[in-house]
């Protein structure tokens, strides 16, 4: 167990140096440059657009049906490591159980093709 | 290297997964646009409730002794074979009577019999599940298939909406069976039936709070996919808002699944814990029972009126659970197998009610009814009559063994309310018959010409007018089926 | 030592960004720090040695389920500050079904000890980490013993598949496809026509 963790004692490091970064970034920005908004900074640009405004937008709900796609062949993916691992243990068995698992999801995938499920304009 | 396991006792399911994805690829390949959909999803159903029936062949070959494969996460004996034909049956049925309906209303796309076909499958793994992980998968098949079906007509708001709500809801139910069942689990190590039922034995029907509480958990999630009181509220909703040979088929095949993994699940692995569960089984029972009766009455909508009906029939088929015994198991399967009939026979009926070519679902629109479709009204009265329990019909048989197996259990105040119950809500089963015969015509209801009605609708109605004249077949396969549950 | 301290800090961060993910007022924000919830248990799954569900954890929840999630929201279009008006109206029922679940939990943690047979009882006991990795493990038993679960997974996520198409994709016209058979198929003579234009006649 502890030799376990003690390999993920870099990754750690990692992530600290990772969090440090920006958070030093952002933070200095904060303190450093001086903040003066007032009237004419703030107010619309001549054109007529807002300096600030919501970044929401309506998105298209074919950007869900992609990211739902997505989700199930990650889902996928996500079963081939502990196979890809344990191959030569599970043998011609679970060799063909995986193939059988994949061939269903070929099966919804042909689908989604045919019915142009992938297609933009 | 593994075992490779038994398939045998799958086949059934094997063949209808195959079947699925062999039908979703001939109807992807094959031509679209316009009147091609049409053809495809005629194509498509044909060869679903060809695949429905063969797979009740299938099903029947394995009706000997008990079967466990899979690690023995999954069992066919012949309690599952009969509630499985009982599923495809209703599935077959609710797919001949979308029929027609799929194309008047522009909803003619292939998958539609597709889906079917998976929440059939999902209900078939539900029944036969051994265990708790294989019974979670069963039921998550079946309920995303039903959810997707419920919002098939997705450019119709309500359809959408009951969709969107049996959503919500199911996956509420399901978190309630997956708690549960974690708690089971973390409490005795295991989520195999047959080791849980050893372990309850071997303590006397000693256990854990945590364990019971787990129980709890489960039974709520069964009670909401049985749509018994108190986790109902979503059942008038839904079954309004889904198209109507959608709603035919929720009122009948998942109720089924649903009721066969109810009894599975509190029979088998919890059977020994039966004084933990049964009080709450009574509750719920009666609970059901008496909302079916009084919320009932003041519906105007037929298919609302069919939900609230649908939540009662649920309550006396918890009655012959509340019992436990084998005979109470039995009178349950012969009260479900009438319900499909009955039910059908309703729903069949009401996709009858059309009118200038749009569908009516107010029960005022059958005033008058004989006037115009004498043979339609004679069909309804029947079923009514049946669903009021009034002999010799075909209803009344199924609660006429539910109220002896509880009053051989001597559960006297369970069955005198039962008894009580269906007298209220005989009021609102025979006021569509009185609406039929002695109210004045207003406004006629087409004359429908679709054949597949017709058939559903005799076969439906003879079953239940004749049922007393041959019993015994069904009587004695659901006796095989119940005793098949507690030979183990 | 490094190993308390960094339970804490990630059981910290997972509390307080799951806390954030429901008091945070812009929905786009509740996302990021659901986020950070997974990503602080992916944390939390490394420190009890279950590498390969911490790895899921980061790859499904953070790499898709999250962007799901981002996506629904910008898909709605929604006025989040009327949505939670009724908040404070819903709170006392929240707060209880919290509590509930709440006191379970402590039931079942403090309850564990009164259920010592459930050791005994594991159908499928983890092996330690030092000799099988738990990637490893799982691959074991996944493949092959619990092989009808692992079919019945892929039946659902084609379930899935089919639902997700039927219920939001739409035949679209005008869109065009490329079709590379056509694209190579198309001869100079298909498309170019050659003339011969007389002088001060045109075409």
């Amino acid at each position: 167990m502890d030799q376990l963790l003690a390999e993920y004692l870099p990754i750690l490091i990692f992530i600290g140096i990772a969090v440090a970064i920006p958070v030093f970034a952002i933070g200095a920005s904060y303190i450093i440059v001086p903040q003066h908004p007032d009237v004419a900074k703030t107010s619309q640009y001549e054109c007529g657009f807002e300096p600030f405004g919501d970044a929401r937008r309506k998105f298209d709900v074919r950007f869900y049906l992609v990211a739902i796609l997505f989700i199930i062949f990650d889902l996928e993916v996500a079963f081939l490591f502990p196979w890809a691992v344990t191959l030569g243990k599970i043998g011609i068995f679970g060799f063909w159980s995986m193939v059988i698992f994949l061939g269903i999801l070929t099966i919804g995938f042909i689908y989604e093709w045919r019915k142009g499920a992938l297609e933009w304009e | 290297m593994a075992e490779i396991p038994n398939i045998i006792p799958a086949l059934p399911e094997m063949f209808l997964a195959s079947v699925a994805m062999a039908l979703l690829m001939l109807g992807v390949f094959h031509k679209t646009g316009g009147i091609n959909d049409i053809k495809a999803s005629r194509l498509i159903s044909l060869l679903s409730i060809v695949a429905l029936l063969l797979a009740v062949l299938l099903v029947s070959t394995l009706s000997g002794g008990r079967l466990p494969t899979f690690a023995n996460m999954f069992v066919s004996d012949t309690f599952a074979v009969y509630c499985k034909i009982l599923v495809l049956a209703g599935s077959a049925l609710a797919i001949i009577i979308s029929y027609g309906f799929l194309e008047r209303h522009d909803m003619a796309r292939f998958e539609y019999s597709i889906l079917i076909l998976f929440a059939t499958l999902g209900m078939m793994m539900m029944i036969s599940a051994n265990d708790l992980i294989s019974l979670y998968v069963g039921l998550e098949l079946q309920s995303l298939s039903l959810y997707v079906i419920a919002s098939f007509q997705r450019d119709d708001t309500r359809s959408t909406e009951a969709g969107l709500k049996y959503f919500v809801l199911g996956a509420v139910a399901s978190g309630m069976l997956l708690y549960g069942s974690s708690l089971v689990y973390g409490f005795t190590g295991t989520t195999n039936f047959d080791q849980l039922a050893n372990l309850f034995d071997a303590h006397h029907g000693e256990t854990s709070i945590g364990v019971i509480f787990g129980i709890v958990f489960i039974l709520a999630g069964l009670a909401f996919k049985v749509s018994a009181v108190p986790f109902h509220m979503w059942t008038p909703d839904v079954y309004e808002g889904a198209p109507t040979p959608v709603t035919a088929f929720f009122s009948v095949a998942p109720k089924i699944a649903a009721m066969a993994l109810f009894i599975r699940v509190m029979v088998g692995p919890f059977g020994g814990l039966v004084g933990e569960w049964q009080q709450i089984v009574i509750f719920i029972s009666m609970a059901s029972m008496a909302l079916g009766a009084f919320a009932a009455i003041n519906q105007t909508n037929i298919k609302r009126l069919m939900a609230y009906s649908s939540i009662g029939h649920a309550g006396y088929a918890l009655i012959g659970l509340a019992v436990g015994t084998e005979a109470g198991i039995q009178s349950v399967l012969i009260y479900l197998s009438i319900y499909l009939m009955m039910n059908i026979g309703v729903f069949t009926c009401i996709l009858y009610m059309r009118r200038d070519g749009h569908m009516v679902e107010n029960i005022k629109d059958l005033a008058g009814m004989n006037r115009t479709h004498p043979m339609l009204a004679l069909a309804l009265t029947i079923l009514m009559f049946s669903m009021a329990g009034i002999p010799p019909f075909a209803g009344f048989f199924g609660k006429f063994y539910i109220f002896v197996s509880a009053i051989e259990a001597h559960l006297y105040t369970l069955a005198i309310f039962g008894v009580l119950s269906s007298v209220v809500a005989a009021f609102y089963y025979l006021r569509i018959v009185q609406l039929v015969y002695f109210e004045d015509l207003e406004e006629a209801l087409d004359k429908s010409a679709a054949p597949e009605l017709a058939i559903v609708l005799t076969g439906t109605g003879l079953f239940v007018a004749f049922f007393f004249v041959y019993p015994t077949p069904i009587l004695s396969a659901a006796a095989a089926a119940a005793a098949s549950l507690f030979a183990g | 030592m490094i190993q308390a301290l960094t339970f804490y800090v990630f059981a910290f961060f997972t509390v307080v960004s799951g806390a954030l993910v429901i008091s945070a007022r812009n929905p786009v924000h509740s996302v990021l720090f659901l986020i950070l919830a997974f990503f602080s248990s992916a944390g939390l799954f490394v420190l009890m040695g279950a590498e390969f569900l911490a790895m899921i954890l980061v790859v499904v929840y953070v790499g898709a389920v999250a962007v799901l999630f981002l996506f629904v929201v910008m898909m709605l279009d929604i006025n989040f500050v009327e949505l939670r008006q009724g908040f404070l109206q819903y709170l006392p029922a929240g707060v209880m079904i919290g509590l509930v679940l709440l006191v379970e939990l402590v039931v079942i943690v403090a309850g564990h000890a009164m259920a010592p047979e459930a050791g005994t009882t594991v159908a499928q006991p983890i092996p330690p980490v030092d000799e099988i990795s738990n990637t490893q493990a799982l691959g074991e038993l996944f493949y092959t013993h619990y092989i009808y679960l692992f079919q019945a997974a892929g039946l659902i996520l084609l379930v899935a598949m089919i639902g997700a198409i039927v219920l939001t994709h739409r035949k679209r016209d005008g869109v065009r496809k490329q079709r590379i058979s056509d694209q190579i198929n198309r001869r100079a003579e298909d498309s170019v026509e050659v003339v011969k234009v007389e002088t001060g006649k045109g075409i």
